[in-house]
């Protein structure tokens, strides 16, 4: 039967989310079977950002390709940084001074409270609220400034190198990133009695958009998506890289698997990423920020690896194929965003638009990442 | 013509031009207060460019709108398309025929004020519903259906509250209203608990009924802007846009009015000395501020949560207020 | 270690079929099929090479043992005139990596799908067939999802001009 003799049938309409809409963040175009209010079914149409980033890997050597790591995921963009250097380090051999692992993390950890920060204000406006929006903005601010003082830039960061980091820290900016902490958390209560304990805000996120944990493995979602469904899976802990290994924090998990759990886990990621923070400044160490004898143009031995990172979305991995040349031979990015969006079909159908979108906030895509 | 012909043609005139100044200056004015309080909570300046402290923005706003390409969408149904937006701006302004702003400044004082301002609310539901049927746009059909279902269950709890009030009150005019509640603020509605010992939560099921009819944040599924883009207007430009935006802050200003009359005593003052024309303003500028401060503090329901709040929870407070006032009527009476 | 009870049910699976290269062995050497490699320099803990058509098998194995689904990557080996289909494959409570290599050739490139077990790899192998041309038998929806929906050119392949 065909689509129009099925949809007279049924009654249902196609209605196009996008690719130009407030609510998804980037350009991103869902088609939803309507059936009056309810979803039949929504697919997602991506591709529409897809600048080809694995093939341009191919075409520039190593060194060549660390901007193009900051303009996959914008908003985490030191995590995609770190990614792709520690792969290509682990295929080297090389070791990263100590120093400049401290340094990794905290700037990492920085950028994770900065995207999250985006996110609660972005979520807030999908939902109607538009004033969180503004103290998230506020707060945002003072990191960027933080990290333009080190990195050079606000936005799309291109500061980790083959071996350490580019520019080391000073006591400006472990002043300024002491007092932010203090700033922040006096500015969490406030948060959870305007956003948290909001009770037009929890009605809309209670309940709305279960995802069980047996979903979240065949679709391989991972970061706060799979944390708000019970599993514990947080790269950082279970897979350690870099020194995280030698600070204490815990991984927020909830067992409700709705956007309000997937909410709760964000809000106690940026309280722990605040104890690493500050545990990273008092322990760290002096030294080189690089290590020594890292040729300019890097040719790696043949093989291939893999290497991933905890994103602010989830498990961001790099796969390098090395033929022996200047250039990768394959270079492949897994990106969080595309495994979490690809369970949206699966678990939209049945649901109100609103509640729909309730849980597309939820999952804090970032399109860019998804079309690379 | 006699001379008394010729004075009351000159009043209406005066009234006419007056009162269409006043509500479309206020209703162009409110889009500023709109985006100056929010500033404010957000800590940003807000509009500061036009004007000094931003005070020539609407006119700004105004000249832009006119200067648009109005664009019609294939398919549309022309004369409805181009009606809707003039027709939703005629209930707010018909509603200020009969609000009274101080003892003298009325421009007509019918005996049933109350139920003409009524009648003329829910007039402009329909023009809403015309337009975006008659954008030949899914969104826009899906907003408008939206709309009506809200307004129909808002209306309810507020004929309710309102019926109740008419109990006490034993009249529609809303003259007479205010003037019962002169001599300060314990003689208001809103406190008047010999009436019924719920009136302030009555005026409470008001506020929120007329937040709902007005298409007011948390309620404002019509224009459900991260869901349906612009909802009932997605397909309105230039001007077309524009009056759908002054008839919206035309009816919070006559549910604000309305407000003021029938629970906080009009132009009163609060402690009984001066009142007059400033008191009213005051009270409904207040309440005003109120409905934005409200839109910007809370994040949007979802449909199914709007209609249950309505029908589930302010249709039964307002039946047990209106036995209520009918039982303590009877028993002090 | 999660990888210990997979090594053998993966042994019983990849000595059958044909062996194929593995990156980095040398010519004429043996070829290991199912291979433990560390963590620290690779990444993955256990590299299993199969044919074709146990690839299916192959994901079976690890869906019983409950992996997640990470990546499937595509390679293209012009010089031996095959693609190389890698899948990337996690453990929640472990974080070992289990990889499921398959090699398959470069001027009939189909492959089973295995979006019926993993609904994660519906997407995946959809990208795959954008950037390689690789055709997943079986896939309920094998259309374009990052290149245009009349996209018909394959870019990540070596030998594709723009």
């Amino acid at each position: 039967m065909s689509i129009d003799a099925q949809s007279v049938l049924n009654e249902t309409f196609v209605l196009n989310l996008g690719p130009q809409h407030p609510a998804t963040h980037g350009v991103l175009r869902i088609k939803l079977t309507m059936d009056g209010e309810y979803i039949v079914d929504a697919e997602p149409v991506i591709g529409y950002g897809h600048r080809m980033h694995e093939k341009m890997g191919e075409n520039r050597s190593y060194a060549k390709f660390l901007p193009n790591t900051g303009r996959i995921d914008y908003v985490a963009a030191l995590f995609n940084g770190h990614g792709y250097v520690g792969a290509v380090e682990r295929l080297a051999g090389i070791t990263v001074p100590e120093r400049a692992e401290y340094i990794r993390v905290i700037t990492s950890e920085l950028n994770r409270v900065a995207s999250h920060l985006l996110w609660l204000g972005a979520f807030l406006v999908d939902l109607g609220g538009f004033t969180p929006l503004l103290y998230c903005f506020d707060d945002r601010e003072q990191i960027l400034d933080l990290l333009e003082s080190v990195t050079g830039a606000r936005l799309t960061f291109c500061y980790y190198r083959f071996g350490g980091v580019c520019n080391d820290i000073d006591d400006d900016f472990v002043a300024g990133t002491r007092s932010f902490i203090t700033r922040l958390r006096s500015r969490m209560p406030m948060y959870d009695a305007f956003v948290t304990k909001n009770i037009i805000f929890r009605k809309r996120v209670e309940g709305i958009g279960l995802i069980s944990a047996e979903t979240c493995r065949k679709y391989g979602a991972t970061g706060p998506v799979i944390r708000g469904s019970g599993v514990s899976y947080d790269v950082r802990k279970v897979e350690p890289y870099s020194v995280y290994l030698k600070f204490n924090f815990d991984i927020p998990s909830f067992t409700e698997c709705d956007c309000m759990a997937r909410y709760k886990v964000r809000i106690e990621e940026m309280v722990q990423s605040m104890r690493i923070i500050e545990q990273a400044l008092d322990s760290l160490p002096a030294g080189p920020i690089m290590a020594e004898k890292v040729p300019r143009t890097l040719k790696l031995a043949k093989g291939d690896c893999y290497y991933n990172v905890e994103s602010a979305r989830g498990s961001f991995g790099v796969r390098v194929v090395s033929d022996g040349s200047e250039n990768a031979y394959r270079l492949k990015l897994r990106s969080p965003c595309f495994s979490n969006m690809s369970l949206f079909r699966e678990c939209s159908a049945g649901m109100l638009l609103p509640d729909a979108l309730a849980l597309l906030g939820s999952f804090d895509l970032v399109i860019p990442d998804i079309d690379r | 013509m006699s001379s008394d012909m010729i004075m009351e043609l000159v009043r209406l005139i005066l009234y006419l031009v007056g009162f269409l100044a006043f509500a479309l200056l206020n209703a162009a004015y409110l889009t500023l207060v709109e985006r100056k309080v929010p500033s404010w909570f957000q800590l940003r300046p807000g509009p500061i460019e036009v004007g000094p402290w931003g005070l020539l923005q609407p006119v700004a706003d105004g000249i832009k709108l006119l200067g648009k390409q109005i664009l019609t969408p294939q398919g549309a149904d022309l004369i409805m398309f181009k009606l809707a937006p003039v027709m939703v701006v005629v209930p707010g302004v018909l509603c200020l025929v009969t609000i009274p702003f101080s003892e003298m400044i009325v421009p007509r004082n019918f005996n049933l004020g109350l139920l003409m301002i009524f009648a003329f609310g829910a007039f402009g539901v329909f023009a809403i519903l015309l337009g975006g049927w008659a954008s030949n746009n899914k969104y826009s059909s899906i907003a408008a259906a939206r709309v009506v279902a809200q307004n129909i269950a808002y209306e309810i709890p507020m004929l309710l509250v309102v019926i109740s009030l008419v109990f006490v009150t034993r009249t529609f005019n809303l003259h007479t209203i205010v003037e019962q509640q002169m001599g300060g603020f314990w003689h208001w509605n809103v406190l008047n608990l010999k009436a019924s010992i719920m009136m302030p939560i009555a005026f409470l099921i008001y506020f929120i009924c007329m937040l709902a009819e007005t298409n007011r944040a948390p309620f404002d599924m019509v224009e459900a802007e991260s869901e349906l883009v612009a909802g009932a207007f997605t397909e309105y430009s230039g001007m077309g846009f524009g009056l759908f935006f002054v008839a919206e802050y035309l009816n919070i200003m006559v549910g604000c009015c309305v407000g003021t009359i029938l629970f906080l005593g009009g132009w009163d003052c609060p402690f009984g000395l001066l009142p007059g024309l400033h008191w009213f303003l005051i009270k409904m500028y207040v309440l005003c501020f109120a409905v934005i401060w409200v839109r910007w503090s809370f994040p949007r329901t979802q449909f199914y949560g709007l209609l249950n709040l309505s029908w589930k929870i302010l249709i039964p407070f307002a039946l047990v207020n209106l036995l209520l006032t009918a039982f303590m009527l009877k028993l002090f009476h | 270690m999660k990888i210990l009870p997979l090594k053998s049910k993966f042994e019983a699976i990849a000595v059958r079929g044909t062996p194929a290269p593995v990156v980095g062995a040398e010519a004429g050497a043996p070829v290991p099929l199912v291979n433990e490699t560390p963590h620290a320099t690779k990444g993955i803990d256990l590299d299993v090479t199969v044919s074709a058509e146990r690839v299916v098998e192959a994901v079976k194995i690890l869906d019983e043992a409950n992996w997640m689904l990470e990546a499937i990557t595509g390679v293209d080996w012009l010089a031996e005139r095959q693609f190389e289909v890698v899948y990337d494959f996690t453990h929640v409570d472990s974080g070992e990596r289990v990889t499921v290599r398959v090699r398959i050739s470069r001027d009939k490139p189909e492959l089973p799908t295995i979006s019926h077990i993993y609904g994660g790899a519906n997407w995946h192998e959809r990208e795959t067939h954008d950037f390689f041309g690789i055709i997943f038998l079986g896939h309920p929806q094998l259309i374009p999802l990052l290149l245009p929906e009349d996209a018909r050119f394959h870019p990540l392949r070596k030998d594709f001009t723009a």
